[in-house]
């Protein structure tokens, strides 16, 4: 699997072989081997949580491995640290930058190794010369003095490139570079990785855009649940069977949507204007509805939810529960409403890591667990017990800190925190980001039964299978505003992509056709 | 003992890669909580051995007598650090208290009760300052009690000119007095914990504290009414610092504005001593006593063997640095999983 492929390019830089890496109930890896030669860009692809990030992670020595070997140009070497790899010429770019924001960019670029004249005093003339060599260098235009955080992400995302490359990197992961991207962004993007390739650079692309890997990449390692899928020539490989190396299963067994029959209207959204946004959306669910939400990260779906909870303020507009107008000015008064708002950062806003699964399972719902501010623990106990065995919670003990559990079984333990509350309308903020395959289907099939029981369902994702697997309807939003409505079934995965960049169908080249070079 | 904490792995780790039953996870619980309790008795049957005036009924007393104050701010101090917050102005409110309680009593004549109430009251709206300048000013605790240990501190010593005020004799029923055989510091110790105990671990407001300290955005988006549980956290803390104030005042049955300078760290210590974490979400009420117990212990022990103050005070700051040292390291252990 490793240098036979028939490539035009040199050999081998960097192998991995047999790379194991156990989380606490999740195998995150189990022995992949991948391999990226200089001069081409070799994609890694697969879904969220199959292993691509984790896997170079390992690389790039911020992750440790459990087992299995790298080799670079075929000796075998220690990456025990991001130290340690950057000393053998590798460097992994996140989604989120490592830059320092209040610093300008020729700073970021030379951070650390800053030019001196005398003892400790910064050359700024020679910092600024040094920094535009290197940025003509590698053909990236970025503004020398500007403030890290006056940049727009596409701008820090090329500052992390420049400065991983001016020193010296030769074998460059990206990990999802063009999540928060605009059409014209990732088109500059590719403009620059395709010079860097050219200039012998060994480039990883993470992703799971599998019409971005056939636009831009030479070779294409499909990872899925933790293991090895297949490794293809971008030339000779389709969309389709590269969506079938990723989700191993046809995409009806993925998302088993029931349909179950609409009810009333359990909530509405008229013109609500969040503060410090320029738009007004509108929008409405009914009993039983699985609602998608669409769009590009940053497309203020997630702020919208967080005015319709009332975590943020709103300007103006109006919403109705049932029909009838009220006012939710906190998350308290939404869950009194009977809203519940599953959060996007299960770790940050969604559990209360060092509390027992059991605790976490009753938080939403504590005034009903207590009388007069005394915990009614028995009954508390019993609810979670309940709860624990209807989604399968799998956990050592009621009592076990919801910390220590897997991914998956974190999100579950937050999900049963809103079936624990009883909430009509449950808005799900990227409920499935992170877990694992078996761990998704669950949830979708307590989607199915919530919406049976005549709950509203709201869905947020970014993972456009999902919206498409899951939605009876779906509105995709851009720039703060709803731009487009699809009925189940109406609506393709390119459709949504088109509705969530405002790009013309026109100018993207149609998957499955040859690789472009 | 502490090698012995240290070589502990950390707890729940194994729990769940092992897939451990039930009751080991739980007994590993329950040993990381009595770490500080089993290193309590360790030191008390060394004392017992070492001195013969230890183990005496009349030492015991005074002991728990000793501790009484630092274990009632910790019982405070415990459920702030709980929500990831920290009340430095503890000892300016003690100073504060007891100067008020006995001002009142001495030159306008109030009863002795109502000045007690008078100084425990005073520590309340302290804490209510507090507790407004975390949740609606949104200071960092830390820097919004500085601020009012400092002005709580010049406050007490203003109104007092920098005097201590000589109390009544009988202003001493808090200090000296007895109930039955025990005295009354120790009752007053042990009804403060109970009802610290009974709040943390069976009310709303104690789960709703360890939630907030756990995570604050998680707590606020389940609907816990973060504001006003902070607040109260703060206002008990006062109201405790109050009460520890006339405690004090009543013992040397004089209102000293320079009273209380020590109790401030010596809380934190009892507090981080019994386990909990700066980083909110842990901590309990018997773990503030044990670190309370565990410090007087050092120092009654150092008094009977005649190790000078300065060994005392060397051998609590090593004591603390473990302490956290374990804690962090137990900490870590969970993260990186």
């Amino acid at each position: 699997m490793t240098a036979t492929a028939p490539s035009a390019t040199a050999a081998p830089t960097v192998e991995m072989l047999g790379i194991q890496r156990h989380f606490p109930g999740v195998q995150a890896l189990k022995g992949v081997d991948f391999t990226v030669a200089a001069g081409e860009i070799h994609a890694l692809l697969g879904e969220n949580g199959a292993g691509k990030s984790t896997l170079m992670k390992i690389l790039a020595g911020a992750e440790r491995k459990d087992d299995g070997r790298i080799l670079l140009d075929g000796k075998e070497v220690r990456i025990a640290s991001p130290t340690d790899a950057l000393s053998h010429g590798i460097a992994i770019v996140y989604q989120e930058t490592s830059l320092a924001p209040h610093l300008s960019v020729a700073e970021n670029l030379f951070i650390g190794r800053l030019p001196t004249r005398g003892p400790g005093i910064v050359d700024w003339r020679r910092l600024h010369r040094d920094a535009s060599e290197v940025l003509q260098r590698l053909k990236i235009q970025l503004p020398l003095r500007a403030r890290v955080s006056e940049l727009t992400i596409a701008q820090q995302q090329m500052t992390e490139i420049a400065k991983a490359l001016s020193q010296q990197v030769k074998v460059l992961a990206l990990d999802e570079p063009t999540s928060a991207l605009t059409e014209t962004e990732v088109a500059e993007l590719f403009r620059v990785l395709r010079d860097l390739r050219s200039q012998g650079v060994a480039i990883v692309y993470i992703s799971h855009t599998i019409e971005e890997i056939l636009e831009l990449c030479d070779r294409v390692t499909v990872l899925r649940d933790g293991e090895f899928a297949g490794e293809r020539e971008v030339a000779r490989t389709t969309a389709d069977e590269l969506v079938r190396l990723m989700v191993g299963r046809p995409l009806v067994e993925m998302f088993p949507k029931e349909p179950a029959p609409l009810g009333d209207e359990l909530l509405r959204v008229e013109k609500l204007k969040v503060q410090g946004k320029r738009t007004e959306v509108s929008f409405s669910v009914r009993a039983g509805e699985v609602l998608g939400f669409a769009g590009l990260l940053g497309a203020g779906r997630t702020a919208l939810m967080h005015a319709i909870i009332g975590a943020i303020p709103v300007e103006s507009g109006t919403i109705y529960r049932r029909g009838r107008p009220v006012r939710i000015r906190n998350p308290q008064a939404a869950i009194n409403h009977s809203i519940g708002y599953l959060s996007d950062d299960r770790r940050r806003s969604g559990l209360a890591g060092l509390l027992s699964v059991a605790n976490n399972l009753t938080l939403a719902s504590l005034p009903q667990f207590s009388r007069a501010g005394i915990l009614k623990r028995g009954e508390e106990r019993r609810s979670a017990e309940g709860i624990v065995r209807a989604l399968r919670i799998v956990t050592p003990s009621l009592d076990q800190r919801v910390a220590m559990l897997s991914g998956g079984n974190q999100q579950k333990t937050v999900l049963g925190k809103w079936v624990t509350a009883g909430v009509e309308v449950l808005i799900l903020d990227e409920p499935t980001r992170g877990i694992d395959v078996g761990a998704k289907v669950e949830i979708y099939r307590l989607i199915n039964r919530l919406a049976k029981q005549g709950k509203a369902v709201i869905l947020l994702s970014s993972y456009l299978p999902e919206v498409l697997g899951m939605s009876d309807r779906i509105l995709v939003m851009r720039r703060g505003a709803i731009v487009a409505e699809f009925m189940r079934g109406e609506a393709t995965q390119e459709d949504l992509m088109f509705a969530a960049t405002g790009q013309e169908r026109t100018s993207v080249q149609t998957p499955g056709g040859s690789s472009s070079r | 003992m502490t090698d012995a904490q240290m070589a502990e792995p950390a707890p729940g780790h194994a729990a769940i890669e092992a897939g451990e039953p039930y009751r080991r996870a739980w007994i590993r619980r329950l040993l990381e909580q009595l770490g500080p309790f089993l290193f309590v008795l360790v030191l008390g049957g060394a004392l017992t051995i070492a001195s013969p005036h230890f183990l005496t009924i009349t030492n015991i007393s005074a002991v728990f007598v000793q501790m009484s104050v630092i274990a009632i701010l910790a019982v405070g101090q415990v459920m702030v650090i709980i929500t990831a917050g920290i009340d430095l102005s503890v000892s300016s409110v003690v100073a504060l208290s007891g100067v008020l309680s006995t001002m009142v009593v001495v030159n306008d004549h109030w009863s002795i009760p109502l000045g007690m109430a008078v100084g425990v009251l005073v520590g309340g709206g302290v804490g209510v300052i507090n507790g407004v300048l975390v949740t609606k000013v949104h200071l960092p605790p830390f820097i919004a009690t500085l601020g009012t240990l400092s002005a709580v501190g010049g406050i007490a010593l203003l109104i007092t000119n920098g005097q201590p005020i000589a109390a009544p004799t009988s202003f001493d029923v808090l200090g000296d007095g007895q109930v039955g055989p025990i005295p009354v510091p120790i009752v007053l110790m042990a009804i403060v914990a109970a009802v610290g105990w009974f709040i943390l671990s069976r009310t709303t407001l104690g789960r709703s504290a360890y939630a907030i300290g756990s995570s604050y955005e998680t707590a606020r988006l389940s609907g816990i009414r973060v504001d006003r549980v902070l607040i109260a956290v703060y206002v008990i803390q006062g109201l405790l610092a109050g009460l520890g104030g006339v405690i004090v005042a009543s013992r040397v049955v004089t209102g000293d504005p320079a009273a209380g300078v020590n109790y401030n760290l010596d809380a934190i210590a009892a507090v981080v001593i019994g386990g909990a974490s700066l980083f909110g979400g842990e901590g309990t009420v018997i773990g503030g006593l044990i670190g309370a117990l565990l410090m007087e212990l050092i120092s009654n022990g150092g008094d009977l063997l005649n190790i000078s103050n300065f060994w005392q005070n060397f051998i609590l700051g090593v004591v603390i640095i473990a302490a956290v040292a374990y804690d962090q390291v137990r900490r870590r252990a969970l993260q990186s999983r």
